[in-house]
């Protein structure tokens, strides 16, 4: 079983960060995801894996999982969730505004183009791509 | 136990909720809550202030259980410093919020600024790891808002850049988190201190991981080299009381290194020596050095602000990673100067994008500016501080730091970085100066600028007093921090003397008496035990 969780940890990590470093926001938001799958379940197994074992003590029993990864994790995933929300609102303000979704802003001289220039810079990505 | 510790957390919270819901269409309303939450929370952070000057430490429990169970707040001296800095920032930060319009561009600035500020002053008081992380995410998610305040294409784009950067650090974080909670089974930071010293060199690979992990968190959030590509882009889009605000941004993750590798991973532990001072000191150089040069050949003003505070974040973590007490004093006081003279130069840059032909800050020649002098003078004095020439607070700064690494085996390095930077630093702003303020004159079509500059000044209506007391505010708290530059580094010696003697802290969190619960192996037996306080 630990071989398993690790390789999940690991191919989670590895195609997120595969699509963290893409050109585009849409899958560097879905690498976004896959990193926070990735945390998740390596939080989770941070309290060591344990099977049918209760997290709460009770009566007659000697062996427990560890409750507070549990709880990490927990929180772990709701803030991963709002974060995960808020970057694709503000990604797709970001699309809708500019036209473009590459997630680079720098035009070839290396100042940031300004909003007023959207117009014309618009025409000019549709023929870069 | 005094509650007083929380209450800086606790009330912007609560207020960013009454703003939000009751004072929603009512902007005079929202305006006096913000500065009035702001105003007494910083009465309430400098009573602190004095209680821990002389060497207490102040705990809080978080529903009175003991640490390392329970949550726990801590105020000693390091972190009641952040917090009267925070606070006082804020103030000079909202005044030009409000004098300038910015708070009113956009919805919900006042609500998000509250929760700003309750995740930054969280981050400084909080004694657990984990609880540091939430603070994080609260002081983060405020910013994604703060960042985008107003909107605009320009903005949303640099927005998705910095929100995903920072989910990324956040990442990063809990990877940490999670591999100090799995070899050590504790995420309290004086309970970490204390398991840390027992752990052996043989079984310390996976602590070594955590540390170092953690280390890199900390240094994207103080965009220490090569983790600062998130900061110019970012700063230099903000709105600019944003921008001001997260000039103590960049300390929360210089506060977090300082706090862990004191405390936490102290520089005589043997298991991580040699692990982070042989890269955090060639990277804060090289931070600097990038800084500086940036400010030199940046085209705009904005940008070329956004760069000076790389440059003077690689100054300060030059300044710690010497890891000597005088190092720690010298770098917070390096701290509290530069979050005051960048918070000053991006309001400026705002008054000067706002009075200038079509917001242009680019070097290209421009009309003079409406009361151009007062602008420029005060361009002068905090591009001085931030330069770090006599007399203001840089110079100061930068002494004390050249002095701390006087001792370092690496002194040469640090002396030819910082040296060197400084005058290519001097050179990048003289050079805004003289284009934006001295070479002012009407485009040439224009035969006589006299006449020129009535024609162009268009908005010629009185111009509001509130932002220009907003900056003076600032530049008048950076002389102050000049000139009482001596009871001031007493205060930081004895704030770094206490970091470095981290025993009442540890003891001070895990032997203060609380709730425990105890179990005897019976259900009916297990109860809860209260701790004489």
């Amino acid at each position: 079983m630990e071989m398993l969780v690790a390789s999940a940890v690991g191919v989670l990590t590895a195609a997120g960060v595969y699509l963290v470093l893409r050109k585009r926001t849409f899958p560097v938001m879905i690498g976004t995801a896959f990193l926070s799958y990735a945390v998740n379940v390596f939080l989770f197994a941070s309290g060591r894996l344990a099977i049918n074992e209760p997290p709460v003590l009770q009566d007659g029993v000697t062996a427990y999982s560890d409750p507070l990864p549990q709880a990490l994790v927990l929180t772990a995933i709701v803030i991963s969730f709002g974060m995960t929300a808020v970057v694709v609102m503000v990604g797709v303000g970001a699309y809708l505004s500019s036209q473009d979704d590459h997630i680079d802003d720098q035009s070839e001289d290396g100042v940031p183009d300004e909003p007023e220039m959207i117009e014309g810079e618009s025409g000019q990505t549709g023929a870069k791509t | 136990m005094s509650h007083w510790v929380i209450a800086p957390v606790l009330l912007p919270g609560m207020m960013a909720a009454i703003i939000m819901l009751a004072a929603r269409y009512h902007p005079m309303l929202q305006r006096v809550f913000s500065l009035a939450t702001v105003g007494i929370c910083l009465a309430m952070a400098l009573g602190l202030l004095v209680e821990v000057a002389d060497g207490d430490i102040l705990l809080y429990q978080l529903g009175n259980w003991a640490a390392p169970f329970g949550i726990v707040l801590v105020a000693d001296r390091l972190s009641m410093l952040f917090v009267v800095l925070t606070l006082f920032l804020c103030i000079p930060v909202l005044l030009y919020a409000i004098g300038s319009g910015w708070d009113m561009r956009g919805r919900h600035f006042h609500a998000l600024f509250q929760i700003q500020i309750m995740g930054i002053l969280g981050a400084f008081l909080t004694g657990d790891a984990f609880n540091l992380f939430v603070f994080f995410e609260i002081l983060l998610l405020a910013s994604y808002g703060l960042m985008i305040h107003s909107g605009g294409a320009q903005r949303l784009r640099v927005g998705v850049q910095y929100v995903v950067f920072n989910l990324l650090g956040s990442t990063l974080f809990l990877f940490a988190l999670g591999s100090i909670y799995g070899e050590l089974g504790t995420l309290n930071i004086a309970d970490i201190a204390a398991r840390v010293s027992e752990v052996s060199a043989e079984n310390s690979a996976g602590i070594r991981v955590a540390a170092v992990l953690l280390l890199l968190v900390f240094a994207v959030k103080a965009a220490i080299l090569p983790l600062h590509f998130w900061l110019p882009a970012t700063y230099s889009t903000a709105p600019a009381p944003v921008a001001a605000l997260f000039a103590i941004m960049t300390k929360v993750g210089a506060y977090s290194i300082i706090r862990f590798y004191t405390i936490a991973f102290p520089p005589g532990l043997e298991i991580t020596e040699g692990l982070f001072d042989t890269w955090l000191l060639p990277g804060a150089l090289i931070t600097l050095a990038v800084g500086m040069i940036g400010v030199l050949g940046a085209k705009r003003l904005d940008r070329m602000v956004a760069f000076a505070v790389v440059g003077s974040m690689g100054m300060l973590m030059t300044s710690v990673s010497v890891f000597t007490p005088d190092g720690i004093a010298a770098a917070l006081y390096y701290a509290i100067h530069s979050t005051l003279a960048t918070a000053a130069l991006f309001l400026l840059v705002d008054v000067v994008r706002s009075r200038r032909a079509e917001g242009d800050l680019t070097w290209a020649p421009a009309p003079p500016i409406v009361g151009g002098a007062l602008v420029a003078g005060m361009f002068f004095a905090a591009a001085i501080a931030m330069a770090g020439l006599p007399p203001l607070s840089g110079f100061v700064g930068k002494l004390l730091i050249l002095d701390a690494a006087f001792a370092d085996p690496r002194m040469a390095w640090v002396w030819a970085v910082i040296l060197t930077s400084s005058l290519v630093a001097v050179v990048g702003f003289s050079r805004a100066g003289s284009m934006i303020f001295w070479k002012a004159h009407a485009p040439a079509s224009q035969p006589q600028p006299q006449e020129g500059e009535d024609e162009e000044v268009v908005d010629s209506a009185p111009q509001p007093v509130l932002p220009m007391v907003a900056i003076g505010t600032l530049l008048a708290a950076i002389v102050v921090v000049t000139v009482f530059a001596g009871p001031i580094n007493r205060y930081l010696a004895a704030t770094s003397a206490q970091l470095f003697a981290p025993g009442p802290y540890i003891s001070t969190v895990l032997d203060t008496p609380g709730k425990v619960i105890k179990y005897d192996g019976n259900d009916k037996g297990a109860d809860t035990e209260e701790g004489a306080q």
